[in-house]
């Protein structure tokens, strides 16, 4: 049994705003039958605001959920404010989805990107992406480069099973997963929270002292660190190390991505 | 309350086995493989319970039974057993719907170099006969059916299969995974040409933790486990003496049982199905309506989804399970399903049921009465409304 919080449940008991309206301004749509969700989110839009928001979903709890929510927190608002609307402000609203379920709000997100771009098209074109010549990544969900180039940007998603989980992509033959890999090397932010010079100094230090070091020393080498100048760190490894001819080996693989793993992504190390 | 219609999962534990295991978890903690007097009564209670098995497989002899911990652990030892037994054939012949912990067995296999052939099932979940009698070499190794299918109940002819086998190649072993067939339709592997069956104890009223695996005596399998000479060095670590005595229990209920299955059982399984398919336009039965296990329905709910059914079936107490993508925690839909080419608009919203000896006549009756409001209410919010429209108008 999934762990959805009370407000997933309460939602998908009793699912606000279910229905069509039959004289919408504009439909967004997004997912399908084949894939096992769908949804169709209709809106009212009157001078700029949204006056009514209607959905019919095929999918789980916590795609009706998503669904459900998400009519709400459009009634009323201005479109400029519901274009701000992300999956993951879905997923808050309904105090968080299991990671598994994240691809339910995604889809929400989706519908209103749809709705928003069509409603654009026949008012006036100010910038939201038309991501139609975006390249399909997912054959089997049918998910492009941009869905998930915007989930890793806006969820901060870091691995292939994020991904699975927030776009559905990878989830079903899995032969894209490299393709994903590379989309999160080229996307996903390298170091989270920014350190300041020293900090970063200390850091690797400790890292080079307490980790590569002792590794090193094992095989009867060592290392020292030299200088740091922002991402480059200047090392030179001694004892065997520095005579053997794998010793470019050991610090690009062993070295730098140990530094790149536990400090920063963006670090290159250097031999002096 | 709970309304449990999930007994392909897992069933109740019988009051019956419980009482028969309780002094192995008390009193009787011998060590049975121990040279005192103290430890002749669990090591009796194994054998006892050993010969119970062997009978409700239908074995020839005690010694072919096997215990081990479940039904993956059954599958995993015949399987790679019989590998080794056959070593050097690297052909193996198995079909699209077995349950994962045979599938992905095969699955590891193909990436050590065997050669895996996968026959596939028609709409009614019938296997293709013909195509696996055809793909039967000299090179074959093993054959592998399941006896029963967990999702649609749907039987195997086990017996015809065997023959067809042996009579193209008596050096190829034959596994059949029973783990849905025990405790629902009789069982004898005596008469038969099956070298290796597994079982489960907690899908016939035993608890989770113990299962069986049957070995022709004719048949060396190399133990799974290494280690001690348990199981006459089939399967090492200590015997779980109370579980194997639950078993053996709960084993010889379910041979008393069967008549019981077939008949009551399957009375009211095919009252909760003609009930439902009458009174949901949307309706359809995911297999065919002969040769199934007696307790097993299979029903997909056309243009809606199965986890928010099974969500608001929750919500009443009725426990039952989907194929659909959501409730696996996979995002692809049921593979057993899909081998059948189920439409897609009913793959997603497949429910299946599953009875026990213990269901009540009350409770069918209350799932008939509570469901087709919950059907309605989730069509309601399906964005097919025009497809569900033309459902009802031919079918309502």
């Amino acid at each position: 049994m999934w762990k959805y919080s009370d407000k997933v449940m309460d939602h998908y008991r009793n699912p606000r705003n279910v229905g069509k309206i039959d004289d919408a301004d504009v439909v967004g749509e997004a997912g399908s039958l084949t894939c096992g969700d769908s949804l169709k989110l209709y809106l009212k839009i009157k001078d700029g605001i949204v006056t009514d928001a209607k959905f019919q979903t095929f999918g789980c709890g916590s795609a009706v959920a998503s669904s459900s929510i998400l009519t709400e927190m459009v009634i009323g608002k201005h479109i400029d404010e519901v274009r701000k609307i992300t999956n993951a402000d879905i997923a808050r609203e309904l105090d968080g989805l299991p990671p598994e379920k994240m691809h339910c709000s995604v889809m929400g997100h989706e519908a209103l990107e749809d709705a928003l771009k069509k409603y654009y098209d026949e008012e006036i074109d100010f910038g939201v992406n038309d991501n139609k010549d975006s390249r399909v990544v997912c054959t089997c969900f049918n998910v492009t480069e941009d869905i998930i180039k915007e989930a890793i940007e806006v969820n901060g998603l870091t691995t292939v099973e994020d991904i699975t989980n927030y776009t559905k992509a990878g989830g079903a033959c899995g032969r894209c997963k490299g393709d994903i890999q590379k989309l999160i090397d080229k996307y996903a932010k390298k170091s989270e929270p920014k350190l300041s010079p020293a900090q970063l100094i200390l850091k690797i230090n400790k890292v080079i002292e307490n980790v590569i070091a002792p590794e090193l020393q094992k095989d009867g080498g060592d290392i020292e660190l030299i200088d740091i100048n922002e991402n480059k760190v200047y090392v030179k490894l001694q004892g065997r190390c520095s005579s053997c001819k794998n010793s470019v080996l050991t610090l690009k693989s062993f070295v730098e991505s140990t530094l790149r793993d536990k400090v920063s992504n963006d670090i290159e190390v250097i031999q002096v | 309350m709970v309304i449990y219609l999930d007994n392909n999962a897992t069933t109740k534990v019988d009051e019956e086995v419980l009482e028969e295991m309780l002094p192995y978890l008390k009193d009787e903690y011998a060590n049975p493989s121990s040279m005192y007097e103290f430890s002749v009564k669990s090591s009796n209670a194994i054998a006892d319970a050993r010969n119970k098995m062997k009978d409700f497989v239908g074995a020839k002899s005690e010694k072919e039974i096997i215990f081990t911990s479940c039904g993956s652990e059954s599958a995993n030892t015949a399987i790679r057993g019989a590998v080794a037994h056959n070593k050097s054939k690297k052909h193996i012949i198995t079909t699209k719907v077995e349950h994962p912990c045979v599938m992905n067995t095969y699955k590891s296999l193909e990436k050590q170099g065997y050669r895996i052939d996968y026959i596939g099932v028609n709409s009614n979940g019938e296997l293709d006969i013909e195509e696996l009698k055809e793909k039967i070499t000299e090179d074959t190794a093993l054959v592998s059916v399941m006896w029963a299918n967990n999702e649609t109940g749907v039987i195997f002819p086990v017996k015809e299969i065997g023959e067809i086998i042996k009579s193209k190649n008596p050096n190829t072993l034959f596994f059949v995974d029973a783990v849905q067939a025990a405790g629902k339709i009789e069982m004898n592997v005596k008469d038969s040409n099956i070298d290796l069956l597994g079982v489960s104890g907690h899908k016939f009223h035993a608890p989770k933790g113990i299962g069986a695996l049957y070995v022709k005596s004719s048949v060396i399998l190399p133990p799974l486990i290494t280690g001690g000479h348990q199981e006459r060095g089939y399967r090492a670590g200590t015997e779980n003496v109370p579980y194997i005595v639950g078993m053996g229990k709960a084993a010889e209920l379910a041979i008393d049982g069967l008549k019981y299955e077939s008949t009551e059982v399957k009375r009211l399984r095919d009252k909760l199905e003609t009930g439902i398919l009458k009174t949901t336009y949307n309706s359809r039965l995911n297999s065919s309506i002969t040769n199934r296990v007696p307790n097993t329905t299979n029903i997909g709910f056309e243009y809606i989804e199965g986890e928010l059914i099974l969500l608001h079936l929750s919500d009443l107490g009725i426990c039952a399970s989907s194929g659909s993508a959501c409730t696996s925690g996979s995002l692809e839909p049921s593979h057993v399903l899909r081998a059948m080419g189920t439409p897609f608009t009913s793959l997603h919203g497949s429910i299946r049921f599953s009875l026990s000896r213990y269901t009540t006549e009350k409770e069918i009756d209350y799932v008939l009465e509570k469901l087709p409001r919950v059907i309605d209410d989730i069509i309601r919010i399906s964005p097919y409304q025009e497809e569900l429209e033309h459902l009802r108008k031919a079918r309502g």
